[in-house]
């Protein structure tokens, strides 16, 4: 199934928005990456393909933002603020947990059962509720480490009972 | 001074639930936008937020009515933007604008594209703000609902169009060319000004852009007037400003002041900061965003407003003051902030470029240990090689941290030379399970 086929109105909708097409290219890539899983080639060539630009602009692009994956990820991508002041106030043992947690490292690898990837960003706007991740993009604020496995466990409950999951955002909620 | 009675842009904190639209109804929500479209010209309402001496508040300061004045005359169409790629380190008050009061913003985009004579406009909100942008297509679908956006609104015969656009992880899309670019298609990367965006900006048409915190303000200008707005504040900085407190204070949190008040205050008042963690003393105070230059202890009585800040050698910025006590090392603190801008570089030009790569290369292995003995004189070099030379302030802003490491605490710089220990215990070694195949 093509993007249009799935998603053909809501392109249009966003297509329309602007006085150029390719404005639409950060949002048509968000709507590519969650049909996919993540942005292949081909799914780039895609969106490329719908707005009318240069293959090579919309490769440039997804090179340049950091909510664009090219390699497939977990259900749940795991963002945790390693910046200041978070890394002062307890971001760094959080991610050592998470780390120990899941066996691997915070560079966005990603577990073998595909269920989590875990990645340090830097600041996401949520600095008073330190240390805070953000997991598929919903906010999880005054994680402290020994919460750790709490999280790990309900996010997992979360993917095994079915609930639709958007690593791009889709679906997060306040 | 005393708190607030009363909170300008932080109205959550006064009407429960003024994010449910109909509790922003009912406390005379888009009332300001009714009267504007029906009775005032839009030369009115730019009177009224010049006279009220609205400042913009996304760092810069720049009055915003003085801003608007600046499109050149007859030539349309035109676009209003609002600025919501925050943050850097520090800045989460448009975060809770938008999460708890987005009804506010919204009216103040219609106000003010009503002001500038434009018909689209276009919330540019960062990609990791996700929820954040729902709450905003929610909030502009009730207003089209009730007939505050769209064709015809309350029956004027003027048009507006509102849309969240959002963006996609690059602080350095909070730039307003760059901001434009992404929203051309681009990638984030600034462009030379001039041309400035109200002659030239998106698609090369007359372009106002404004922060979040700074639209907000305009519904209570125009719905309560210019002098009550000017009750708020100094002379030179009238009405509130939500500062966001974070780091080792008792209470972290958006704490809307007018300006003026004593940094002391903020953070030691019950109501505001409660005071540090543990009792510790205060070490260092980043007064405003990460591109602040560092005060010390000794400067708590600066008052925060943009003279006073500025008096005190760094700046009120954003309004983010992030608070470190002494647990907090200047060499780790500096390549923590450089490490920020090393990552959002983008990579336009080679001083920042290069020189962020640099800062963060040098200054880890100094944090870590592993300083050569010739490393502080190289820093410096560094830092002067990229001051005034980057092309927009991104690269500056970098220069700032180091800076003031240097400055205020170079001795903490010579013993980690010197002594060569790694402050951190090492990292716990990481069991290997289930790690994918890269």
């Amino acid at each position: 199934m093509a993007l249009r086929d799935i998603h053909g109105a809501e392109i249009d909708t966003l297509l329309a928005r602007y006085a150029q097409r390719r404005s639409a290219v950060l949002p048509l890539l968000y709507i590519a990456q969650d049909t996919y899983g993540h942005l292949t080639d081909d799914a780039v060539r895609e969106v490329a393909e719908i707005i009318g630009m240069p293959a090579t602009d919309v490769f440039e692009v997804v090179g340049f933002y950091s909510l664009y994956y090219t390699k497939p990820m977990g259900k749940w991508v795991l963002q945790v603020c390693d910046d200041v002041p978070c890394c002062f106030c307890g971001a760094e043992e959080l991610i050592t947990a998470l780390e120990q947690a899941l066996g691997l490292r915070a560079h966005g690898e990603t577990t073998r059962d595909g269920m989590f990837t875990l990645e340090r960003v830097k600041c996401v706007a949520a600095c008073n509720k330190a240390p805070v991740l953000q997991a598929n993009l919903d906010y999880i604020y005054n994680l402290t480490a020994d919460k750790a496995d709490e999280l790990l466990n309900e996010l997992r409950r979360r993917a095994d009972s079915g609930e639709q999951l958007s690593v791009s955002g889709r679906a997060a909620t306040v | 001074m005393p708190p607030l009675t009363e909170h300008i842009v932080l109205r959550d904190l006064d009407i429960p639930n003024i994010r449910d639209f109909d509790v922003y109804l009912q406390h005379g929500g888009y009332e300001a936008f009714r009267s504007a479209v029906t009775e005032k010209t839009p030369a009115e309402i730019i009177g009224m937020v010049k006279d009220a001496g609205l400042r913009g508040r996304g760092g810069a300061g720049f009055p915003t009515g003085v801003k608007w004045g600046f499109l050149p005359k007859d030539v349309f169409p035109r676009y209003l933007l609002c600025n919501c790629d925050e943050s850097e380190p520090g800045t989460f008050n448009n975060h809770q604008i938008i999460d708890r009061n987005p009804h506010q913003l919204i009216e103040g985009i219609a106000l003010s594209a009503y002001a500038v004579e434009c018909h689209t406009a276009y919330i540019y909100i960062r990609g990791e703000f996700a929820a954040a942008a729902r709450t905003l297509d929610a909030a502009i679908q009730n207003a089209y609902a009730k007939g505050f956006l769209g064709k015809n609104i309350l029956g004027t015969g003027y048009d507006l169009d509102v849309f969240v656009h959002r963006g996609a992880g690059a602080y350095i899309c909070g730039e307003e060319t760059a901001l434009m670019e992404s929203l051309e298609g681009k990638i984030g990367q600034p462009r030379l000004k001039p041309p400035f965006p109200a002659v030239a900006g998106l698609y090369a048409k007359p372009t106002i852009i404004n922060n979040v915190e700074t639209l907000a303000n305009v519904p209570m200008i125009i719905g309560k007037g210019v002098q009550w707005y000017r009750q708020f504040g100094t002379e030179k900085s009238p009405g509130t400003k939500a500062f966001s407190l974070s780091g080792h204070v008792n209470n972290p949190g958006n704490y809307e002041l007018p300006f003026g008040l004593p940094l002391r205050e903020l953070i030691y008042a019950p109501e505001y900061g409660g005071g540090m963690r543990g009792d510790r003393p205060v070490k260092i105070v980043i007064p405003g965003g990460a591109s602040a230059p560092w005060l010390t202890a000794d400067k708590l009585d600066i008052t925060l407003d943009y003279e006073g800040v500025a008096a005190a050698g760094s700046m009120l910025g954003s309004g983010a003051v992030i608070v470190l006590d002494e647990t907090v090392s200047a060499v780790e603190l500096a390549y923590k902030m450089d490490e920020f801008f090393k990552h959002e570089s983008c990579g336009k030009c080679t001083p920042c470029r290069e020189g962020t790569w640099y800062l963060t290369k040098v200054l880890h292995r100094v944090s870590t240990g592993h300083g050569h003995a010739n490393d502080i004189p190289l820093l410096h070099d560094v830092y002067n090689q990229m001051a005034g030379n980057c092309f927009c302030l991104l690269g500056e802003s970098a220069v700032s941290p180091i800076r003031s490491a240097l400055k205020l605490f170079p001795e903490e710089f010579e013993a980690a030379i010197r002594n060569g220990t790694p402050r951190q215990a090492p990292r716990l070694a990481i069991p290997l399970v289930a790690v994918a195949a890269d």
